[in-house]
């Protein structure tokens, strides 16, 4: 039993899967997470397969400041995801609602609707940031059980700047 | 075939103690495949392993009724199936075997599919639904061809039975019936150019839309049986004879892998086809030569 209990936690940190969800994007950040699994990032080394349903997802990667009209999406999208699960906050957005804080169209920060597990920031963060973000969601999401408590916020470093 | 030879037919080689370590390897050579050929490094080697451990220990959502039952039993049946053909497949020689046991073979092979069809129906989600139609529409369009090409060689050889048709030596008539059944792997197996059932991008995961934990892991698993049991069909009719069982074993192990190898290198170099090109592919372009295949092998029949 322990010994199975051992695999899944290192199939958990192998596997992540992931669902993709814009919550107001500028689309900046979503452009970065699709770079994250191109040729030049390959994050299928790490075993990351972007799904396209939630149902599959472990890991829900969210960008945007949330919009009013995306709160509804969110609570559905998050309540879709079988458990146990991740959420990564990718960019500044969902963190803070960045440039867009004290608009009336805006209802965040993302914290506000759903338990944050990794936040990413940047405008927008760097894909070797976001694949960070992800393998530490990943990490949590080994240790995490079917149904957890709300686990402790980590943040992805954001990785300097290289030279161009 | 009796019991026994049954049981280990089924249980050990090339049943279930080979071929799902094989149908995993199977899966990771494909993605590996797609990501060499798109520049990648690609998945570790024991990523589909991971995905099956970590989708068995997932939750699933609740589901009620004879619809949820239904649910859950498709995922079941498509994997028993696909687990009976590769234990049909006649590898070892004088392994046993009955009269007509290909066609229960071409049986077993379909059962996937149909449960494919049943289980978007019964996921009453849209995109199941949708990729339900799809994968019907394809099922009715390769099959011809697929079952032609089989009828073709099974009726040049005068058998049903798999392992005399394994045993005899290959003519120019039978590669025509292999390359006829290898056109219609890939819809089949759902990868590119005929992914259309389950077309992310497009309709999420198609069938598998609603599926999650170990339902997924048992559909992932019962599509690299389906791999195993498919490449391996190609491989038995493909392979010369051997007397000794561990060279049969061997060449049935390489063909298969070199089958893999091809179909994904197909896959990760097209893009693809819209349903009507799809079908219009396989019933104008592929049937004449499965028409060509079955008139000639019943031709020769008479002739001998």
């Amino acid at each position: 039993m322990k010994l199975w209990r051992q695999l899944v936690c290192l199939a958990r940190r192998r596997s992540p899967w992931l669902f993709h969800m814009n919550a107001g994007s500028c689309n900046g950040c979503d452009i970065e997470l699709v770079a994250a699994l191109s040729p030049r990032y390959d994050a299928e080394q790490l075993g990351v397969r972007l799904e396209g349903s939630p149902r599959h997802a472990d890991i829900i990667c969210i960008t945007g400041p949330v919009t009013k009209n995306a709160v509804g999406a969110i609570h559905t999208v998050y309540g879709q995801v079988c458990g146990p699960k991740a959420v990564v906050a990718i960019g500044s957005c969902p963190a803070t609602t960045n440039v867009f804080i004290d608009s009336r169209t805006i209802d965040g920060p993302l914290e506000k609707h759903i338990p944050v597990d990794v936040f990413v920031p940047g405008c927008p963060p760097r894909p070797d940031a976001i694949i960070q973000g992800v393998a530490k969601a990943a990490a949590i999401l080994a240790e995490r059980g079917l149904n957890p408590p709300k686990a402790t916020v980590a943040i992805a470093a954001t990785v300097a700047e290289e030279q161009p | 075939m009796n019991l026994i030879t049954a049981l280990a037919r089924l249980l050990i080689f090339p049943g279930l103690l080979f071929a799902v370590p094989a149908a995993w390897f199977f899966l990771w050579v494909e993605r590996k495949t797609v990501a060499l050929m798109q520049g990648r490094v690609g998945p570790p080697f024991m990523q589909p392993f991971f995905d099956f451990v970590k989708l068995t220990a997932k939750s699933t959502p609740p589901r009620s009724g004879i619809a949820g039952a239904l649910m859950r039993s498709w995922p079941l049946i498509a994997l028993a199936s696909a687990a009976g053909a590769v234990g049909l497949l006649p590898v070892l020689p004088s392994s046993g075997g009955f009269e007509g046991d290909l066609i229960l073979l071409l049986a077993l092979l379909e059962m996937p599919s149909m449960c494919i069809i049943a289980a978007g129906f019964s996921s009453r989600s849209i995109f199941g639904e949708i990729g339900s139609a799809r994968e019907a529409a394809l099922s009715v369009s390769y099959n011809i061809v697929f079952l032609l090409a089989i009828v073709s060689i099974a009726a040049s050889q005068h058998t049903f039975r798999l392992e005399a048709l394994a045993a005899l030596p290959a003519s120019p008539l039978r590669l025509l019936g292999i390359v006829a059944i290898i056109v219609c792997l890939p819809a089949k197996l759902h990868i590119n150019p005929f992914s259309l059932p389950n077309a992310e991008q497009e309709i999420y995961a198609g069938p598998m839309t609603e599926y999650a934990g170990p339902e997924l892991a048992m559909w992932e698993l019962s599509h690299g049986l389906e791999w195993v049991a498919a490449t391996g069909l190609v491989a038995t009719l493909l392979a010369p004879h051997f007397g000794a069982w561990w060279l049969a074993a061997l060449v049935f192990v390489a063909l298969s892998f070199a089958i893999v190898l091809l179909l994904s290198a197909v896959a990760a170099a097209t893009a693809r086809l819209a349903i009507d090109t799809s079908v219009r592919f396989y019933w104008q372009c592929t049937l004449i030569f499965a028409v060509l295949a079955i008139s000639s092998a019943l031709f020769m029949r008479y002739r001998l």
